[in-house]
């Protein structure tokens, strides 16, 4: 099966780069749970030399929204972290799973990456930072177009899944 | 909201054009205002919206159809006395309660009469009631979720036709019965109708709260036919009126038989006598036996409760609570004007309408006025009660409505047009064709104390030639007419979806803005809702199996199952995790001997799955939710029945 699978990949890869010259957005193969895989199969993307969006460190953007400032506190509102795991669980889960990439990024280590601001507008109007935002639209892109859905999250909701977050 | 009042201006705007147009053209400035442009009048421009939402009852489609005004756009069908595999309704565990009825499981109904809540005689948005004629039935819908929320079963009425209108401030839902029977029902030669028939009349009270129905009492009047009815309002609240025909008491060739009495009646109900008289213990208590189906939106399930008696109230036991208006030619139509004054019974064999009196009703009976009885139940002298007669001109009037200026609005089956005429005067203003031969007819809350007179919608029997053919079946065609100068303008043609018997409207900022746009994942009380995905998990308790799954843009949790066998019964219990509007998911399996189910955000469905064959069954979801709509699929490995392939199940590993 695997082997197949590679050929398959093999096949539209090539195809791929063979109308390079598109702009056109194609999805890669899912790898659900696996260790990527991507350096072997890594498709050519027009900022290929940049550093992918996951990895990307972009303290100073504060994202689009309604956000604007957050002041983190120096300890830890553990009350409000463990509303934030709750809430993590239930709207979250189905995607993002701790210190493993799943359908989007991992939220491990998120606070040493994003900006507070960043988060909550992520969380609180996907869609508007995908637009607005290049960071969340490179994202996007590097997770196989897989929109993030928005959880009618509150800002209250969001600012403890924040809090949540760094306790990662 | 913003987009309302927007287009209202722009309406407004509109209208000063054309009234400014008008002046300066000289002195028919109404008439040539409207032959202006029909089209600019319905022409909704894409991303705008409607200024009333009306909802048009499915007839033998079982279901309610909503548009919006003047538009003529379709915007949803509500599913609520028939199976609808385009969302699972009828289909799935939680909804398949709510066909339930001491008949068994019924898949269909002949829906006709679409009420909007009131308080205070005007429209206040809670909810839809409509009827079940077939099997009688009343079903509560909720005007926030859209959804069928209640489905009460009527003992001993048949054919239940005179309903379900509400009284002004929804303290009941009232259903008469077309047919009488033998009540209780047993067997008996049918040629002793006469005398031994009942027609019941049932008051069913609403909660102010939950709007949840119960039968607080069945009035059991003469075998007659109860055809329609509507409640009085104002001055006239705590009566209701409904039309008879077939006081011939024929069972046989009713066409004829039941044309020959020159009057029938309009039947007058003090209901708040008689409810008084059943609060200090009055009535005889019944066994009958049928369904109550409510659905909980927490749990997202509808549960079957069957009752077992219904109190009934001989109207001769009550005196003073019931009367007979005689009223001519087998009348249809019964229709209350916004005042409560007048009561008007559209003899369909007729070309003239009967308006009776209110206050001379009242005078009549103070001087007990009588022109014999029936049954028992005093007869008032037609001249007595008799208001006016609408000298029309036209053929078979139906049924009523009116307008906020004093105007009424009636249709004429055989002529196939709507003539308006003036209350009090009795003047005919305006006649216009339809196309063809239309039944009723729907201004919205145009019968209710307070209607809004700005457009009509006729519902026409016929179609014929108005659309392009589409074999013998056709869709029922609709017109929309602007009523907001002295003469009626056909503006507009839309096919109907079913047959529409009746109709209601409302402006849309009465719905619009608190209409529901997902359930909240943390108030789901489903007992098989999976509320974050590490819940997700398949049980076996013996050959029944319960998969517990959870959806997200875009996969299911779990997408690969093994260890099913032939022979298991395989519940999929699917929670929907999204939490942002119209993001449903959909779902269904190879060779499911059932339909599809469409779960909202929030909500969680069930599905059974009965698998005959080995082998690997794919599933996916059926409404594209996402760029990776096509990756959202999974596999569940059946087994022979005596394979011990050990339960399993995974996401991505």
């Amino acid at each position: 099966m695997k082997a197949i699978h590679r050929i398959a990949m093999l096949i539209t890869l090539s195809l791929f780069i063979s109308c390079g010259g598109k702009e056109e957005k194609k999805k890669e193969s899912i790898q659900i749970g696996k260790e990527p895989k991507v350096e072997s199969i890594k498709v050519k993307e027009p900022e290929s030399e940049e550093v992918p969006a996951s990895k990307r460190i972009t303290l100073e953007n504060k994202g689009v929204g309604k956000i604007k400032n957050i002041e983190l506190p120096a300890t830890i509102d553990d009350a409000m972290a463990e509303r934030g795991a709750e809430l993590f669980k239930t709207n979250c889960t189905a995607c993002h799973k701790i210190g493993k990439r799943f359908i989007g990024p991992s939220p491990s280590g998120i606070m040493k990456r994003r900006s507070p601001e960043w988060i909550m507008n992520m969380i609180l109007d996907p869609q508007l930072m995908v637009e607005k935002d290049r960071c969340a639209k490179d994202l996007l892109i590097e997770f196989n177009g897989a929109a993030m859905a928005n959880q009618n999250m509150t800002e209250e909701q969001a600012r403890e899944i924040l809090e949540y977050f760094r306790t990662l | 909201m913003k987009k309302y009042k927007f287009h209202l201006l722009a309406l407004f705007a509109t209208f000063m054009l054309l009234t400014s147009c008008g002046n300066n053209n000289g002195s028919k400035q109404s008439n040539g205002a409207l032959n202006a442009s029909a089209a600019e009048k319905v022409y909704v421009a894409p991303g705008e919206q409607d200024e009333y939402y009306a909802f048009l009852s499915g007839g033998y489609s079982g279901n309610l159809t909503v548009y919006g005004l003047p538009s003529g756009r379709m915007f949803k069908e509500i599913p609520v006395f028939s199976q609808f595999p385009t969302s699972g309704y009828g289909y799935s565990e939680e909804t398949k309660p709510m066909l339930e009825t001491s008949h068994g499981f019924i898949p269909w109904d002949d829906l006709h009469h679409p009420d909007i809540s009131q308080t205070n005689g005007e429209l206040d948005g809670r909810w839809i009631f409509v009827n079940g004629n077939n099997t009688p039935r009343i079903a509560r819908v909720s005007l926030t979720t859209f959804e069928t929320e209640e489905i009460i079963e009527i003992p001993n009425s048949a054919g239940n036709h005179s309903s379900s209108f509400i009284t002004e401030n929804t303290e009941y839902v009232v259903a008469g019965t077309r047919f009488s029977v033998p009540v209780p029902q047993r067997d008996m030669p049918i040629s002793e109708y006469k005398s031994n028939f009942k027609g019941a009349l049932s008051f069913i009270n609403v909660d102010p709260e939950h709007g949840h129905m119960d039968i607080k009492f069945q009035l059991l009047m003469p075998g007659f036919n109860y055809d329609l009815s509507h409640p009085g309002r104002g001055k006239s609240h705590g009566w209701f009126f409904f039309t008879t025909y077939n006081t011939e008491e024929a069972s046989t060739l009713l066409e004829v038989n039941a044309s020959q009495n020159d009057k029938d009646f309009i039947a007058a109900v003090n209901w708040k006598k008689i409810e008084e008289y059943v609060n200090n213990g009055g009535g005889t208590k019944m066994p009958a036996k049928y369904a109550h189906n409510i659905y909980d939106e927490s749990t997202h399930t509808g549960t079957t409760t069957m009752k077992n008696e219904v109190l009934t109230v001989n109207p001769i036991d009550v005196p003073g609570a019931v009367y007979f208006l005689p009223t001519p030619k087998s009348p249809h139509g019964c229709d209350v004007d916004p005042t409560g004054q007048y009561i008007i019974g559209n003899g369909k064999l007729s070309a003239d309408l009967t308006v009776h009196s209110f206050d001379k009703m009242l005078e009549a009976i103070e001087g007990e006025k009588f022109d014999g009885e029936a049954y028992g139940i005093p007869i008032l002298k037609f001249e007595d009660v008799l208001a006016g007669t609408v000298k029309s001109g036209g053929l078979g009037p139906l049924h009523t409505e009116f307008d906020d200026k004093g105007n009424a609005y009636t249709t004429f089956f055989i002529s196939s047009e709507v003539v308006k005429w003036k209350l009090g005067t009795w003047e005919v203003i305006d006649r216009k064709p339809t196309y063809y031969s239309v039944g009723h007819l729907m201004i919205p809350g145009g019968n209710s104390r307070k209607p809004f007179g700005k457009y009509v919608v006729a519902m026409n029997k016929i179609t014929k030639d108005r659309y392009l053919p589409t074999g013998p079946e056709m869709e029922h065609s609709a017109q929309i007419y602007d009523i907001s100068g002295e003469k009626m303008e056909l503006i507009y043609d839309f096919p109907t979806h079913g047959e529409p018997h009746y109709a209601a409207g409302c402006p849309a900022s009465l719905l619009a803005p608190k209409s529901k746009k997902l359930y909240r994942l943390d108030e789901n009380k489903h007992p098989y809702a999976v509320t974050s995905p590490d819940k997700a998990r398949v049980e076996r308790k013996g050959k029944e199996v319960h998969i517990y799954m959870s959806t997200i843009r875009s996969h299911f949790t779990p997408d690969n199952i093994e260890g099913i066998k032939v022979g298991d019964k395989v519940y999929f219990h699917i929670t929907n995790h999204e939490q942002d509007f119209d993001v449903p998911h959909g779902f269904s399996i190879l060779g499911q001997n059932t339909s599809e189910l469409l779960i909202m955000p929030g909500q969680t469905k069930t599905s059974v799955w009965e698998p005959k064959q080995v082998g690997v069954w794919p599933f996916y979801c059926t409404d594209f939710c996402s760029a990776l709509h096509q990756e959202m699929q999974g596999y569940v490995r059946v087994s022979p029945a005596d394979s011990n392939i050990e339960l399993s199940w995974s996401l991505g590993d």
